[in-house]
């Protein structure tokens, strides 16, 4: 499909390698409403799958489980043993609601990304990035100004005791660029980038492979037809563990966040 | 992060496409809409179910080693009663054996005493009614005795002392006499 658009873009006999033009999509067909896009269209079948694996686990509970709620479980288990009490500690349980939506819903998000046909990890257009980050931004400053009081919050981030005096020249003007504005920033960027490379690399791979064994077959192209059509492979595979891992990083620093707004001391 | 901004840059050169850091607005309404069903489904109805079904698996454990903890004491405690009321069951067993087994020697030793008694007194009252029957024997032959001797002395002083041969034709009718009058009597009494 890529391959086919650089084609008909370019028209020539040279190999363009995929830009940023790979994420821009239309309506899904003429006349179709503007939001309607491809990236929309799998955020939404991510709600679904999402929604409906977890109704299947959990929807009817059973004090012995069967089938679907063990693997449900499994994933409970795991966020709340890796990530909510490691993080928040004794109440982390309390916000076990919020991060096992927060991982799933990412997860399913990212690992669009090489579900065949789709193939479009969500979090790669940015605003599916930005739109956790922020309700996690949110709920950190809430917190903090809720647990430790708005003074509080400025002096435990700013001042954090035991340290000497000059340091706090330097360290005060950082903690806060860090935490009140970059904070979100990175959080959501770096789910956000992930998404993009990855996409971009597989794209890149894919396209030598389909322009060197099919579109422009020569005895000298062939070869790196071959290692292009080897290393999308390969991509993919790595970009599978890189969905996981961001899904995971983004939920373990959405824990931690909220963790240090309810436990400054730590 | 500069590669990033770097295609950024390129993309924004080549005009036709969007800056990818720039958010459309049109996906953050709909991230937002989509993220709040799965709040909404996932964590606010789903994952409670799942906790409270966990903490309720916990108790069922909990209370199964506790139940299970409880009635083992118990068990160990009733065997301790009964292994108590065995050892007293014992003992009173060996107790009253000990009990009986001196009775019976008493009583065997009483009945022994007893018996002797009777017997003594049987052997006296049989020594004293054959004293008695002697007596009385004695006294009939006496009397009788008396009377046969005066009529023999009758009988042969009537007859004549002549010789040897009818003295005891006399006696011998006599003795006759006297075994007929003996018949005759306990024929009547009969």
């Amino acid at each position: 499909m890529i391959a086919r658009q650089l084609l008909a873009a370019e028209g020539g006999n040279e190999f363009q390698a995929p830009g940023t033009e790979i994420f821009d999509w239309g309506p899904l067909w003429d006349g179709a409403p503007s939001w309607l896009t491809k990236p929309t269209l799998i955020v939404a079948l991510s709600v679904i799958i999402v929604c409906g694996f977890f109704w299947a686990a959990f929807s009817k509970p059973k004090l012995v489980p069967r089938g679907v709620q063990n693997i449900g479980e499994v994933g409970y288990l795991f966020v709340r043993d890796q990530v909510a009490r490691p993080m928040i500690g004794k109440d982390g349980d309390k916000w076990m609601p919020f991060l096992l939506s927060t991982f799933f819903f990412i997860l399913v998000m990212n690992l669009m990304g090489v579900i065949p046909v789709l193939q479009l990890p969500a979090p790669s257009h940015i605003a599916f990035a930005i739109v956790p980050a922020a309700v996690v931004y949110v709920l950190m400053v809430f917190l903090s100004i809720k647990h430790q009081g708005l003074g509080g919050w400025f002096k435990n981030m700013m001042f954090p005791p035991g340290l000497p005096a000059w340091l706090y020249i330097i360290l005060a003007p950082i903690e806060l660029l860090s935490t009140v504005i970059l904070r979100p920033f990175t959080h959501a960027v770096r789910l956000f980038a992930n998404m993009f490379a990855g996409h971009l690399l597989i794209a890149f791979f894919a396209s030598v492979g389909y322009w060197f064994l099919i579109e422009k077959l020569t005895p000298l192209g062939s070869g790196l037809g071959v290692l292009g059509f080897v290393m999308s492979v390969v991509m993919t595979g790595f970009e599978i563990f890189v969905q996981a891992l961001q899904a995971f990083i983004f939920t373990l620093l959405a824990a931690s966040y909220i963790g240090g707004a309810l436990h400054p001391d730590h | 992060m500069s590669n990033l901004l770097a295609a950024a840059a390129v993309a924004a050169e080549e005009g036709g496409h969007g800056n990818p850091l720039l958010p459309h607005a049109s996906e953050l309404v709909f991230g937002t809409i989509s993220f709040a069903i799965v709040l909404i489904l996932v964590g606010w109805k789903l994952v409670p179910q799942i906790q409270k079904t966990l903490e309720e698996r916990t108790d069922a454990i909990e209370g199964g080693l506790k139940r299970a903890e409880e009635v083992q004491q118990e068990a160990k405690e009733t065997l301790e009663a009964y292994k108590r009321q065995l050892a007293e069951a014992r003992h009173d067993a060996a107790r009253l054996r000990e009990e009986a087994k001196e009775q019976g020697a008493q009583i065997i030793a009483e009945m022994r005493q007893e018996a002797q008694a009777e017997a003594r007194r049987i052997v006296e009252a049989a020594h004293a009614q054959i004293e008695a029957d002697r007596q009385q024997a004695l006294q009939q032959l006496r009397a009788e005795i008396g009377a046969l001797s005066v009529e023999l002395a009758g009988r042969v002083v009537g007859e004549s002392l002549e010789d040897s041969a009818r003295q005891s034709r006399v006696v011998d009718r006599f003795l006759a006499e006297l075994e007929e009058r003996t018949r005759t009597q306990e024929r009547i009494s009969s």
